[in-house]
Parts: C-alpha cells; structure tokens; sequence
C-alpha cells in the first residue's frame, strides 16, 4: 500500500472509532428532541421532553439542585481533608500516623455496598438521616484515598525550602500552609476536585441506599421516574435527563481534560 | 491569636530543635485531624456496626430485635439465589474483564504518539468516562428498548431476534448488552492507564532494538509486554474487584431479572435490605461475607501484583 493509501485507511479506521464511543450520546440527544409515540413528545421534533422534565415529580430544578448540593458538600470535604490531610502525612511525624494512613487506604479494600448498610441505620443515629450532607460526606469519604494519597503526593514533591522561608519571615505553620503550600499544588487541587465532582455529580447507589424520593438527586430520580410509569417507559424524557446530567460533567470534564490525564500520569491511582 | 500562638511555636522550634519533636506531633495531629474524624466516623464505627448487625434479627422497619447470630449467615448461605448470584457475577467479571482489558490495550496503542489527531480520538474515547455508570445504564436502556432503540431493527434484519422482543429480555442477551455498555463507559478509563504505562518504558530500547532488526510486532512481545506486566495487572486488579461489585448497570438494566438470572452478589444485598426480605440483619450477613470476601481476593491480588514487581 502506498503512505496516501494507508493514512486514509487509517483516518477511516480511527474516525469510526470514535463515532462508535461518540455515538450512544449523539443518540441520546437526538432522540431527547424525536417525537416519541404515546410519550411527552408525541409529535414532531421539539424541546417537549424538556418541558415535561421540568415539572416532573418534584420538579428539575429541586433535584438538581439535590445534585448540586451533594457535589459542593463533597467536594469541599475532599478538598479541606485532602489537603490537610495530605500535607500531615508528607511533613510531620508522630505518633499513629502510619495507623491513619492505613486506616484510610483501608478503605479501598473495602466494598461500599457493604457499608451502606450500617451507613443508613448510623446516619440516623447523628441527625443525617436522608440528608444530602450526609450522602456528600460518605461519597468525599469513598474518594479519600485517592485523593489524600494524591494530595500527599504533590506535598511531597514542594521543595521544603519553601515554607522553611516562609516559617523564618514569620508566617506560622498553618499560615504557611494556606498562603504559601495550597498554592504550590494547585494543579493536584483542581484534579481531586474534577473527579470528586464527576462521582458525586453522577452517583446512584449512595442515594439510593440513604436518600427518600423526596429528597433524590437526579441520577437517583431519572431511575425512580422510569419505574414509576406503569407499562409505558417514556423513553423521551429519560433521555432528556440523561443529557441534562451529562452536560455538566461532560462540559467541565472536556475543559479540564488534562488535569484528569495528569492525574493518572503523577501515579495517583497506584496506590 | 491562635496563628500567632503557633508562629511563636514554630520560630522557637526553628532556633532550638530540641523540642520540636512534641510539638511537630500535635502540629502533624492538627493536620490529620479531619482526616481522622471522617475515617472513624464514617468508616470504622460503621464496620463495627456492619459485624453487629449481621448477627442481630434486624428489620427494616422495626430495627433491632435483638440477637440471631448464627441465623442470619445460615440463611443467606441457604438461599440459593447466593449461588446463582456468585456464578453469574463471576461469569460477568471474566467475560467483562476478558474483553475489556485487549480493547483497552490496543487503544492505548493507537493513540499514544502525540499527534493532534490522536487527542482528539483519545478525547472521544474517553467522553463516557465524564458520565456515571447510572446514566450511562439509562441511556443504554433505551438504547437497547424495542420502542425506540436503533439495535432492535439492525437484529432483526441479522435475523438474530424479532423486533418486538427485547434485547434485556433474556439472560443472555442482558448479560452481553451489559458488558457492550461496560466495555464503552471503562475503555477511555484503562486507555489512559495503560497510556501511562506505556509512557513509562524508555524510548531508547525499542531505538535499540530496531536498529537490532526487530520487527514491531516481536518489540512489542518481547519489550511492551513485559515491562507493561505491573500496569497490566493494576488495571486488571480494578477491573475485576469493580465488577465483582457491579451493582447499577444490573439495577437499573435487569433488575436481576429475567428469573433472578443477572442478579449480582451486590444486587442480592440490596434486594435482602429492601425489597424481597426487608431484613437489614440478612443484608448486613451478606454484606459482611462480601467484604471478607474482597479483603482476601484483594490481598490476594496485591500480593501477585507485588510479586510480579520484585522480578
């Protein structure tokens, strides 16, 4: 073959690759505006999958706004354990450090539908029943090995000189952290907070096991809506709601694709 | 005030050494405080209440009852839905495992060479990785409907099934549909892994062994694969704990259905909790053999996988 000849092929090739991967969501959105038979968007191509999103149930808005809630709380969680977390590990020595540690990374060999159980007796018993800052804290607590080791990690690689300047101009431990060490590892920062977004945005099981319907984030309502119409499954609206979910995460994740790439490229995953 | 207090601490710390040690472990406890806390409390009094609840009568609705140690584990190890469920997720987990771990490897191998090109198709690769596996598995669902699915027609028109029929309507067919969902959502996920892998064997030995006259396909026998072996194994180490736990795509896909014939060992938990037992003291029996369970073959794995690092 000539090298004209084999690049088409291979451009051939490789694009429908990636039609195949981009396909099923290409499919979803245009079925989301298709007129779908004896469903919300009986007729001709329109927003009225959408329309009929909206006032579902308890309304769109409420359980987004149930899904913003349990991402926010899990993110900053991640975020404010992580990172004093990680800086603990990477710079002191004392005493039960290595049994913290152990204990955290623990629970990666640990199935989380084996805690959810105790979880949803013992969320009730400190004032988080079917709370979604409780379904937060268990997802930031499910996250926690990755991301403390992450965050250990990018301590570890700042140069010590830093904050011993900053330590002998005065600053004291805790304000060195926070002026001097957070901004040193911003990149690992935001990488934590990319994936703890893109799991709380779009978890089910969690909420499933300790929220009420009433109280359901999106992913948890768009499974709830598709059981509760009796014999026809409206099709429209599910797909409606899978690109309303995935807008967000596909958004953010395309504009913060490389921090999710040198996540796995610092070893984070490893463990 | 308290920052002053501390800066005080760390400046004297600094000029005399000696003891700094104390102070350097409340400092480092300080730190690892909030870690501590969320550990204890949301991961370590639940186990404990996971082990208590197995051996309590528990219901979902009327809560302890008191003690039943033994029963609850006798029952579930009775059902012989526990069977059925282990040999399926077991089936699920090699046939997913099987296809998934080639796939990725071969796609991280067309795309590694930074070309502009290749991000883009890595990025279209990867797409599905932003989206959870529950959305993921709706979409799949109606993907697969026979109402409104593109597939149904192209199956019928293969003659493989009638257009009416579903393709989740039997076990086989769910099984296969849920691994072809599987397989799309994950491929990005262990491309990048193995990528990662790949980036790490040093350029210069296959320079070596070209000018040595080896053919790509034996430099990738003979130096890819076996420096590849640790990332081969760590990817292979998530694949199969994570669909050991598979619990969503059946949940929302299958229900366990049709005849109980996907349920998985995770999906059998839920069912216990709360729908056909509504026994929290089974679930919680269940759940505790499924951790043990997951400890060993864990241990198990790391300790292959360090092995397989030593050589």
């Amino acid at each position: 073959m000539t090298t004209t000849s084999r690049r088409v092929v291979y451009y051939v090739l490789t694009g429908l690759l990636a039609l195949t991967f981009l396909l099923p969501i290409a499919w979803a959105v245009v079925n989301s505006v298709s007129p779908n038979p004896a469903t919300s968007q009986a007729d001709g191509y329109g927003l009225g999958n959408y329309a009929a999103l909206v006032g579902y149930g308890e309304g769109l808005w409420t359980y987004l706004r149930n899904s913003l809630i349990i991402s926010v709380v899990a993110v900053g969680t991640a975020l404010v354990v992580a990172t004093t977390g990680g800086y603990g590990f990477a710079r002191f020595s004392f005493r039960g450090k290595n049994i913290v540690f152990m204990s955290v990374l623990a629970i990666l060999m640990v199935p989380y539908a084996a805690l959810l159980i105790p979880l949803s007796v013992w969320l009730g018993e400190i004032g988080l029943q079917n709370s979604l800052v409780g379904v937060g804290l268990v997802l930031a607590l499910f996250q926690l090995p990755f991301s403390t080791f992450m965050m250990r990690n990018a301590f570890e690689a700042v140069p010590r000189e830093l904050e011993e300047a900053a330590l002998l101009d005065g600053c004291g431990t805790f304000r060195a952290f926070w002026r001097i060490m957070i901004p040193a590892v911003r990149a690992p920062l935001v990488t934590v907070g990319l994936f703890v977004f893109l799991i709380a945005w779009n978890d089910f099981m969690v909420p499933l096991y300790l929220l009420g319907a009433d109280n359901a984030p999106l992913p948890l309502a768009m499974v709830n809506m598709r059981q509760q119409v009796m014999g026809v499954i409206d099709y429209g609206l599910t797909t409606a709601g899978v690109v309303v979910l995935a807008i967000p995460a596909v958004v953010l994740f395309l504009s913060l694709q490389k921090y999710y790439i040198k996540g796995f490229t610092s070893g984070a995953v490893k463990g | 005030m308290a920052a002053e207090v501390a800066a005080t601490a760390v400046r004297r710390a600094v000029r005399t050494p000696s003891p700094r040690g104390r102070k350097d472990a409340l400092r480092g406890w300080a730190f690892v405080a909030p870690t501590a806390i969320l550990v204890v409390g949301l991961f370590i009094v639940p186990i404990g209440l996971v082990a208590f609840m197995s051996g309590s009568d528990w219901s979902l609705m009327g809560g302890n009852r008191g003690s039943n140690f033994p029963d609850n584990f006798t029952n579930v190890l009775a059902d012989p839905l526990l069977g059925q469920s282990v040999s399926f997720t077991l089936r699920y987990t090699l046939l997913t495992t099987l296809i998934l771990m080639p796939i990725a490897f071969l796609l991280a191998l067309l795309v590694q060479e930074a070309r502009r090109w290749n991000n883009v198709l890595r990025t279209a690769i990867l797409v599905p990785s932003a989206l959870g596996i529950a959305s993921s598995s709706l979409l799949f669902y109606a993907l697969y409907s026979p109402q409104v699915g593109p597939l149904n027609p192209i199956l019928d028109q293969l003659g493989l099934m009638d257009v009416r029929e579903s393709i989740l309507g039997t076990a086989n067919g769910a099984l296969w549909a849920t691994v072809v969902l599987v397989v799309w959502r994950f491929a990005g996920y262990y491309m990048i892994l193995t990528m990662v892998g790949l980036q790490a064997i040093p350029g210069d030995i296959y320079e070596a062994a070209s000018l040595d006259g080896a053919s790509k396909v034996t430099q990738l026998r003979k130096i890819t694969l076996p420096l590849l072996r640790p990332t081969i194994a760590m990817t292979m180490i998530l694949s199969i704990t994570g669909s050991l736990l598979a619990f969503d795509q059946f949940y929302i896909l299958t229900k366990g259905g049709p005849n109980n014939e996907t349920m998985t060992i995770v999906l059998l938990i839920y069912k216990y909790a709360f729908e056909t037992k509504k026994d929290l003291g089974m679930a919680a029996a269940l759940s505790v053999l499924v951790l043990v369970a997951l400890v060993v073959v864990n241990l198990f794995q790391l300790r292959a996988l360090r092995g397989r690092d030593k050589d």
